[in-house]
């Protein structure tokens, strides 16, 4: 019943740069028939998106393909990577579609939506007037946009990300392609609004026997989603087996490392008479829209009056899509935002403290942000940052007791102290993840704020990390509050979770007793489009 | 959008404000005063005209009497041109300075803008060089340098245009003064195309302009141009001002009749309310000019809009 479709054969894709060649593809074959939706895995850096954008020469202007790159059609095969540069043109968006990963930035931001549909269909079909409008509403509608007449003369920027990524597959689909290409396209977007857009995909697949390349470093997704697997390391294909057979009986090594990768375990219970380190009540952040001389100023309420307890040792994993105000409420707990009600801290109140008082307690509670490259300074070498801290805290210390600390903070992250020299770009995302932990570590705090420490990282990476995170807060007895959008982290973490949305509490709870049986309808939604539909 | 032009219009006041406050109190700090020359006048005339002037009173009186004439549009009497008024001499060198400045500003752009795309299509190549290093030597050399030399080389030399005179905006008058005025601006405009036109060929909605079939053409004009005027454009209101403040020096050295002519000359003289006059009037134009801008941009980028 199927057909082969497009045959990848021994492609190879450098990059000749000055400092030498890089070669990011080494010689990957696969092949993928019609209908079949074949998921193409791997960590970032294998590969995938580089092999993935060869189809439609989409690749950047340094790169050089070789190998062949077959496309089966009625009228005959073609090599996709000689033919003219009018035949590919024919062929891309028309025969082949694709849709990237970012759906913020990957419409023209100056053009309404429904013209830029109206392109392709401009490009590729004799429609014209009337029908090609027609096309447009029709295609939009499809793809699940309310009100698809009013919204075709909206700007992206008036749409969320899961409508522009809507609008992209529209936009894909306008011309009835044989072939999808999808390089990560639910990675930037929320758990329920992933759910939402990997469902689309699928009804639209049954609907116009469309193939599906998938790329994505989520197996969770792959399980979910593809007939067959293709996985991916450092420019080569390790391993092609059918979904579930691959899930069942990994063969390779890499593979398996993958799928253990995936979060998993449990944290073992505090003591229940662990004494309270942080007491919050009726928590409120406000931020002022707009400013106004004499009227009163407008506000945006981003935490409504949230409580929260944590005790020593323990873990409060808070869960909620972008916007719920979990970062914010994170924040304000450590006064690093200006917010309402009442903050203790072990036996101290911090809501009337100012920055003097509050600075002795700053050392005891420190901060993990998300992004490993924005949140250190590129300018400072690995010990300067690391040590910022105690030249404020201890300036007592010397320099020599200083570099002490230091290297045991590095040591204790797993990082040689001798690496103190080098700046943070010279490192990778998990090592700078590291060194972010041992700023926070070099003080010697008995709390941290983990905001989505590991969102930024490939699964193994992340899993390393997450062991890292679970060594140290027995070794220290440290207390975490742990923020993530990524359920399966959070539960494998947390003593407690909290699920926020809008700025306020759905429900609060062991982390075993909620994941299990939840009790509020948003939880579940939550939870099902974050578990899609694996065992649980 | 009316409304959001009376409220920029409306802070336009206090920036005006502390721009004549500053300038009054500088300029009245820099020794000397209109009426020191050569000759030392007899003691009754200079008290005379000191006191016509009002130039005897204290020189916070001074201000405040100033301030008062100017809010009902008095700029005052010139002090060097007898028998004109401020209003009168800016009336008449204004529309030769905008003339120059519009002029100039326009080639700037028509020069600029296609320089710098096609330097951004052949990035690296020696097309590329060839404009940016251009470029660079236009900004480098200050027009006061390139304006003589030019009306050595075209005026004297070759004798094909005039070195000087404005003769009623003749374009053979006008060539030298407009091109030299618009060099460094089509250095800045060429290199900032470039510069942002390379950034958006790099963004991913080209890279799905691409994915859509189109040809490097469509994707040019369709996708990349606009975006990649946008930060031009937000230079354009300085740089118009720049322009037509900056022809300071050009209307010098071509002898024109413009402003910048009788700015200069005021400044020297000690004219107190010419040197106000033209501030004040300068003042109020890069403060339009931007405002003009404004507005053109957002016209270019749906998601400026301003309805508050």
């Amino acid at each position: 019943m199927s057909q082969l479709l497009l045959e990848i054969d021994r492609l190879r894709v450098d990059f000749p740069l000055p400092q030498g060649r890089i070669t990011a593809v080494k010689d990957v074959s696969l092949s993928l028939h019609t209908g079949e939706t074949l998921a193409l895995v791997g960590e970032s850096g294998s590969g995938k998106s580089i092999t993935a954008t060869s189809i439609l020469r989409l690749l950047p202007e340094l790169a050089e393909a070789k190998g062949d790159i077959r496309w089966h059609t009625p009228q005959g095969i073609k090599s996709l990577l000689d033919v003219s540069n009018k035949r590919i043109r024919a062929i891309r968006g028309n025969e082949i579609a694709m849709i990237f990963q970012e759906p913020m930035t990957s419409l023209n931001p100056l053009q309404r939506i429904g013209h830029q549909i109206r392109e392709v269909l401009d490009k590729h079909t004799s429609l014209n007037g009337r029908a090609a409008r027609d096309r447009v509403i029709e295609l939009l509608e499809q793809v699940g946009i309310p009100e698809a007449q009013r919204r075709q003369t909206s700007y992206p920027y008036e749409l969320s990300g899961g409508q522009r990524q809507r609008v992209m597959i529209a936009m894909a689909l306008a011309c009835e392609p044989k072939l999808l290409i999808a390089d990560e396209p639910t990675t930037a977007l929320d758990v329920t609004v992933q759910a939402q857009i990997l469902q689309l995909l699928k009804t639209l697949q049954e609907q116009y026997g469309l193939a599906i390349l998938f790329i994505t470093h989520d197996l969770g997704i792959v399980r979910h989603f593809a007939d067959r697997v293709c996985v991916m390391r450092q420019g080569e294909v390790v391993e092609t087996a059918p979904t579930a057979e691959l899930f069942r009986y990994p063969r390779h090594d890499y593979t398996k490392t993958l799928i253990e990768a995936e979060p998993h375990g449990s944290k073992p219970p505090v003591d229940a008479s662990a004494p309270l380190l942080v007491d919050a009540r009726d928590l409120r952040v406000r931020f002022a829209l707009k400013k106004r001389l004499f009227r009163p100023n407008a506000y945006f309420e981003a935490v409504k009056g949230i409580d929260l307890r944590i005790q020593r040792g323990q873990t409060l994993g808070i869960v909620g899509e972008s916007g719920s105000g979990k970062s914010t409420l994170g924040r304000a707990l450590l006064r690093l935002l200006e917010s309402q009600g009442e903050v203790r801290f072990d036996d101290t109140e911090l809501t009337h403290l100012d920055g003097k008082a509050m600075r002795p307690i700053r050392s005891r509670m420190q901060v993990v942000f998300q992004d490993p490259f924005g949140s250190l300074s590129p300018r400072m070498t690995v010990g300067e940052i690391v040590s910022e801290g105690l030249r404020v805290h201890h300036p007592e210390l010397n320099r020599r007791q200083r570099i002490e600390r230091v290297t045991e903070a590095l040591q204790e992250v797993s990082l040689d102290p001798a690496m103190r020299q080098r700046y943070p770009h010279e490192f990778s995302g998990g090592q700078r993840q590291r060194i972010a932990i041992a700023r926070a570590l070099v003080l010697k705090p008995e709390f941290l704020l983990l905001d989505e420490p590991t969102s930024a990282l490939d699964r193994s990476v992340q899993a390393t990390v997450i062991d890292l995170l679970r060594t140290l807060q027995k070794r220290h007895d440290l207390t975490y509050l742990f923020i993530s959008h990524d359920l399966a982290v959070v539960r494998a973490l947390s003593d407690t979770v909290l699920v926020m949305k809008d700025g306020q509490v759905v429900e609060q709870g062991d982390t075993d007793a909620l994941f299990r049986s939840p009790r509020e309808a948003y939880t579940r939604e939550l939870m099902r489009a974050a578990f899609l539909d694996m065992p649980a | 959008m009316l409304h959001y032009i009376a409220k920029r219009l409306l802070q336009a006041i206090p920036t005006l404000l502390i721009v004549i406050t500053v300038s009054f109190f500088l300029m009245h700090l820099a020794p000397g005063g209109p009426f020191d020359g050569e000759r030392q006048l007899p003691a009754e005339i200079e008290a005379n005209l000191l006191a016509s002037y009002n130039l005897d009173q204290p020189i916070w009186k001074q201000y405040l009497i100033y301030l008062g004439n100017l809010l009902q549009g008095d700029f005052g009497p010139s002090f060097r041109y007898e028998d004109f008024s401020v209003t009168e001499l800016i009336g008449q060198g204004f529309p030769v300075s905008l003339e120059l400045g519009m002029w100039a500003i326009l080639l700037a752009l028509a020069v600029g803008l296609p320089l710098g795309i096609i330097a951004a299509l052949r990035r690296n190549s020696s097309i590329d060089y060839l404009v940016m290093g251009t470029a660079l030597a236009g900004i480098a050399i200050p027009n006061f340098v390139i304006a003589p030399l030019m009306a050595l080389v075209f005026g004297v030399f070759l004798a094909w245009l005039p070195v000087g005179g404005w003769n009623d905006g003749h374009w053979r008058n006008m060539l030298l003064p407009v091109v030299a005025l618009s060099i460094q601006q089509i250095a800045y405009i060429a290199r900032m195309m470039r510069a942002s036109m390379i950034e958006v060929l790099g963004s991913q909605h080209i890279r799905t302009a691409r994915a859509k079939g189109l040809s490097e053409r469509e994707v040019i004009w369709r996708h990349a141009m606009r975006p990649a005027m946008l930060p031009v454009v937000s230079y354009l209101g300085p740089a118009a001002a720049g322009i037509i403040t900056g022809s300071v020096v050009i209307e010098q050295i071509f002898g024109i009749p413009g402003i910048g002519r009788y700015f200069v000359q005021a400044a020297l003289n000690r004219d107190y309310t010419l040197v106000m006059g033209t501030v004040v009037f300068y003042g109020a134009l890069i403060v339009l000019l931007n405002l003009i801008v404004d507005l053109i941009y957002s016209a270019l980028d749906p998601q400026i809009r301003y309805d508050d």
